[in-house]
């Protein structure tokens, strides 16, 4: 494949540079709703759904941006779209399943802050890709965020059950579980050609 | 008021100590770590991200803090990136015009410090309803905390991963270096050992109070 064909990109922004756990992106939200499966998947759904349309919004303010010669304003525009599109994420989830909306709690509008999108914005424009090119590698990231939170909720919902020592708090143990997870992930260098 | 009162009490030394330790934003309060892993690889880039962070912070709480009573609340949370998203736009210029090898090394993540919890967390906890004064020298303590524990970790991995520190070898030609501790899995596994050690301080801590107690 050639690394500008957008299922290479797709690969890449899902395994190859997985934004949370070679990028380090949206570790915030990865740590706090990995608890259970049962809320990782929704949450990695919406996720999914905010990138891309975080992508198209930013793919078409970019064009405007440049148009204009205004290019320092991008990060004030792209956080204004990305906080707009959660906005009416949230809307939809709360309308159509308060159950879930309650179950994601602060995690949902706190996606605003999440930092895989506002870098998904940015890599997409600072690596110039054309429209479908950015379609591929945002539903990559957001694919990406979404398998690395499920493998965290399975693995964490399993240390609920073991023994360890009492240093060893949720949050250091899950950083080391992050740890071993990244490095399984970096087998996957290389993919694709 | 009584409330009053004491949200509007003189800053005092623990304003500024409690971000250092008791509240360290990374190690206690666990914001803020996608920077805190993503450019530390090098004391350097950590300390640099840690400056460039606090100044944000810094600049951003004290004009929320100014502007607090005229910021209607519905919109207070947009009200806030905006703001922060100005100050992060400033500090990517600056870096940019003044050491171009140092904003290649931090890439986009000096622009990701707009979406970092702990600046946006600050924001909404202290500058809204606190003075100007104490705001500044929080902020001040907040962002050294946070600065510190970035450097904690990229000294170690640089350490490790490189055999150098800030640049200057330190093991000799011999040492060979473990390449993990600089690639994406030496970040978490670093960090994950700090949270250990601080968790293990403050248990011993504790359990010396009770015994304290029971005696």
């Amino acid at each position: 494949m050639s690394p500008e064909s957008p299922a290479f990109l797709f690969l890449h922004a899902f395994l190859i540079n997985n934004f949370v756990l070679a990028l380090f992106l949206g570790l915030c939200p990865f740590l706090g709703v990995s608890a259970k499966i049962k809320t990782a998947v929704p949450m990695g759904l919406a996720v999914i759904f905010v990138m891309l349309v975080a992508s198209l919004c930013a793919y078409g303010i970019n064009i405007l941006l440049v148009h204009f010669e205004i290019e320092y304003l991008r990060l004030i525009c792209y956080i204004a779209v990305i906080a707009s599109a959660v906005q009416l994420v949230e809307m939809t989830v709360k309308k159509l399943s308060p159950t879930l909306f309650r179950m994601l709690g602060i995690y949902l509008p706190l996606i605003t802050t999440n930092c895989a999108i506002l870098g998904m914005a940015l890599f997409q424009t600072f690596n110039e890709y054309n429209f479908v090119q950015s379609l591929a590698y945002s539903l990559g990231a957001g694919a990406g965020f979404m398998l690395a939170l499920v493998l965290m909720a399975g693995l964490r919902e399993k240390l609920e059950l073991a023994s360890v020592p009492d240093a060893c708090t949720s949050a250091a143990i899950s950083f080391m579980l992050a740890g071993l997870l990244s490095l399984a992930f970096m087998g996957f260098a290389g993919l694709g050609g | 008021m009584p409330r009053d009162a004491k949200q509007l009490s003189p800053p005092t030394m623990d304003t500024l100590k409690e971000g250092v330790w008791k509240e360290n934003p990374v190690f206690i309060a666990l914001l803020g770590l996608c920077p805190a892993l993503a450019v530390s690889n090098t004391a350097l880039n950590a300390l640099a991200m840690g400056l460039a962070s606090t100044v944000v912070l810094l600049g951003s709480t004290t004009l929320i803090s100014v502007l607090r009573h005229l910021i209607p609340k519905q919109v207070r949370i947009a009200s806030y990136i905006i703001i922060i998203a100005t100050f992060v736009t400033i500090v990517d210029y600056t870096i940019h015009a003044l050491s171009l090898e140092l904003y290649n090394a931090l890439g986009a993540f000096i622009q990701l410090i707009v979406v970092n919890c702990m600046i946006l967390g600050r924001a909404e906890a202290y500058a809204s309803k606190n003075r100007v004064i104490t705001t500044i020298i929080n902020s001040i303590g907040m962002g050294a905390g946070f600065t510190l524990a970035l450097f904690l970790v990229g000294a170690i991995r640089e350490i490790l991963g490189f055999g150098t520190f800030f640049g200057i070898p330190l093991f000799g030609p011999d040492f060979q270096p473990w390449a993990v501790f600089i690639l994406p899995p030496g970040g978490f596994i670093v960090l994950s050992l700090w949270l250990v050690l601080f968790a293990a301080i403050r248990r011993r801590k504790e359990q010396r109070k009770e015994v304290a107690h029971v005696a």
